[in-house]
């Protein structure tokens, strides 16, 4: 594809998604098992019940596990950023290193500042010191996935900038727009709220493990509850702003969400798939719009170009592609001119400006390249939404067996709780591959595609660096399971 | 209260709460190991930020040109 060898597009792809991917195993646990055991910890300053917070601090020592073994594989991709995508790096300018760079001081001290007071300060503090700091080490982690996200809610809706031809960056003219537009504050509640989902089923899982063993079986009881209903809560926010997030998504970035549904022509009253052939008349239109005669288009639609029921326009991918070459082009007019003619220079800068927003599709070779791999797209969104509901059902019966104060939970139920643990990780990273395959072929959502991002190093060498993640994130993952699997088998309650 | 004895009660916080360790000890390592790994070895060798050593001006020239001639290259 274009003048960069499409192997190294893919293996500095494949090598930032391995580390993503990784790093994404370790954080949704950190950020739910915090909020787990800052309820844990709240009734025992509250009930002043020691059961309490001996309970708190097995999950606190779980968590501690986790939070050594993941802490710092975030950093690899800040180094991907500037090694294998150098160009991207330097386009975002300072809009990707203000979030980052406050996550980087504020939440990370924060984070961990009250770790500390967390682990060592049990009898050397007071309890509501030490509650406030358990919480606090939440809201620390909670408050890095808020700049984190922020940063890749820009990538996916860029706003709040303009470009500036003379620096070749994106200069951010609107602070509060970048921090706090539609895409990001969705793409956090829904992102922490699937964490918090998480932290509630890993709880689930581990305190059914202990109950089909017969061992710490009050402890277990007494968590298994605690973590369904911080689950459902969870659940049902991940549902909630699931459905914001579609509006938002049919409104910046249509193309995914029809790769998502494999909708290839679209209309009013478009029809929802469920899997290949089982179709429900009219529910996309309600997801996409909240309203039932919407308009959802299509992958042809959008790649050809559609009008709306209402009578607007919209440009297909064709037109768009030309308008980015006349961008670009006069991006180069400009730079060439910079330096001899200002005046010259002066119109170009004027006529870019025009269509800057079309300025990544200047990049794409042919129309089809707009369309992102639509079977990975639409399967992982099953993928997501089908474990996701399996998991709410699981959830609602062991809320329903504790409505009905059974005494002993069926052994079919505990195996169920059990291998939830797998399911939430796989809905977590299948909600990862939708929103970030979803989006190809762009890395800034019409500005900047991959192919004019990656650094033009030789691909062997990210090849190598690919394996070398692999064998480093498999060992993590590893030592993770061995830790984490001998501190739960070993643990005494009683 | 004095600045001294804050930092002297910090000093004894930390210190302590170090040498209680039991299981944590096992953490550290491996977050020790790790952060060697990922600054040392990884930074170092494989991560070497492709527009390092270059001015401003001249990281600007040289993603104005990347961008540019990835335009060209796609007429072709």
């Amino acid at each position: 594809m274009l003048g960069i060898d499409i192997t190294l597009i893919d293996w500095s792809r494949a090598q930032f998604a391995l580390t993503a991917c990784y790093h994404w195993l370790f954080v949704p646990l950190t950020l739910g098992l915090a909020v787990i055991m800052g309820i844990m910890e709240t009734l025992y300053v509250v009930k002043k019940d020691e059961f309490w917070k001996r309970t708190a601090q097995f999950w606190m020592k779980l968590f501690g596990i986790n939070f050594a073994v993941g802490v710092a594989t975030g950093l690899i991709l800040e180094f991907e950023f500037g090694t294998n995508w150098s160009n991207y790096s330097w386009f975002v300018g300072d809009i990707f290193g203000a979030p980052l760079a406050i996550e980087g001081i504020v939440a990370f001290f924060m984070e961990a500042t009250f770790i500390s007071v967390m682990y060592f300060g049990w009898n050397k503090v007071s309890r509501r010191f030490h509650l406030a700091a358990t919480w606090l080490t939440g809201l620390g982690a909670t408050i890095s996935a808020w700049w984190i996200l922020v940063a890749n809610a820009w990538m996916q809706h860029p706003v709040g900038m303009a470009f500036n031809p003379d620096t070749v960056r994106n200069e951010m003219v609107n602070f509060w727009e970048v921090a706090f537009q539609g895409m990001a504050v969705t793409k956090f509640l829904h992102t922490v709220s699937s964490a918090w989902m998480t932290g509630g089923v890993f709880v689930i899982g581990v305190s059914c493990w202990y109950l089909l063993r017969r061992r710490n079986t009050e402890m277990a009881r007494r968590s298994l509850r605690i973590g369904t209903i911080v689950g459902l809560a969870a659940t049902f926010i991940v549902m909630a702003t699931g459905d914001r997030s579609g509006i938002e998504i049919a409104k910046h970035q249509p193309m995914k969400l029809a790769a998502a549904e494999g909708l290839m022509d679209g209309g009013q009253r478009a029809p929802f798939s469920i899997v290949p052939g089982v179709e429900v008349p009219g529910v996309l239109s309600i997801l996409a719009t909240h309203d039932l005669d919407g308009y959802v288009p299509g992958v042809n639609d959008l790649l050809n170009g559609y009008t709306t029921p209402d009578g607007k326009t919209v440009k297909g991918g064709q037109e768009k592609m030309l308008l980015g070459q006349r961008a670009l082009n006069d991006f180069t007019q400009y730079r060439q001119y910079l330096k001899t003619d200002t005046a010259q220079a002066a119109v170009y800068a004027k006529r870019l400006k025009k269509n800057v927003q079309y300025f990544g599709y200047g990049h794409v070779e042919k129309v089809r390249d707009l369309v992102p791999p639509i079977a990975v797209v639409y399967w992982a969104f099953r993928v997501m939404v089908g474990v996701g509901s399996l998991l709410l059902l699981v959830m609602l019966l062991f809320l329903w067996f504790e409505y009905k104060k059974a005494p002993q939970l069926p052994r079919w139920l505990l195996h169920a709780g059990l291998w939830s643990i797998p399911l939430v990780y796989l809905a977590g990273q299948a909600g990862w591959a939708v929103a970030e395959v979803g989006r190809q072929p762009w890395i800034i959502q019409d500005l900047m595609p991959v192919n004019a991002a990656v650094s033009q190093l030789p691909t062997g060498n990210v090849m190598l660096t690919f394996f070398i993640f692999l064998i480093l994130f498999t060992t993590l993952l590893i030592a993770e399971l061995r830790i984490m699997i001998n501190a739960i088998k070993n643990h005494k309650s009683e | 209260m004095k600045r001294p004895q804050v930092l002297a009660r910090l000093w004894a916080f930390y210190h302590d709460g170090f040498r209680r360790m039991t299981w944590g000890r096992t953490l550290w390592l491996l977050v020790i190991i790790k952060l060697f790994i990922i600054f040392v070895v990884l930074r170092i060798f494989f991560f070497k930020p492709a527009l390092n050593g270059l001015s401003t001006t001249e990281k600007q020239e040289t993603v104005a040109e990347r961008i540019i001639n990835n335009n060209d290259e796609s007429k072709k």
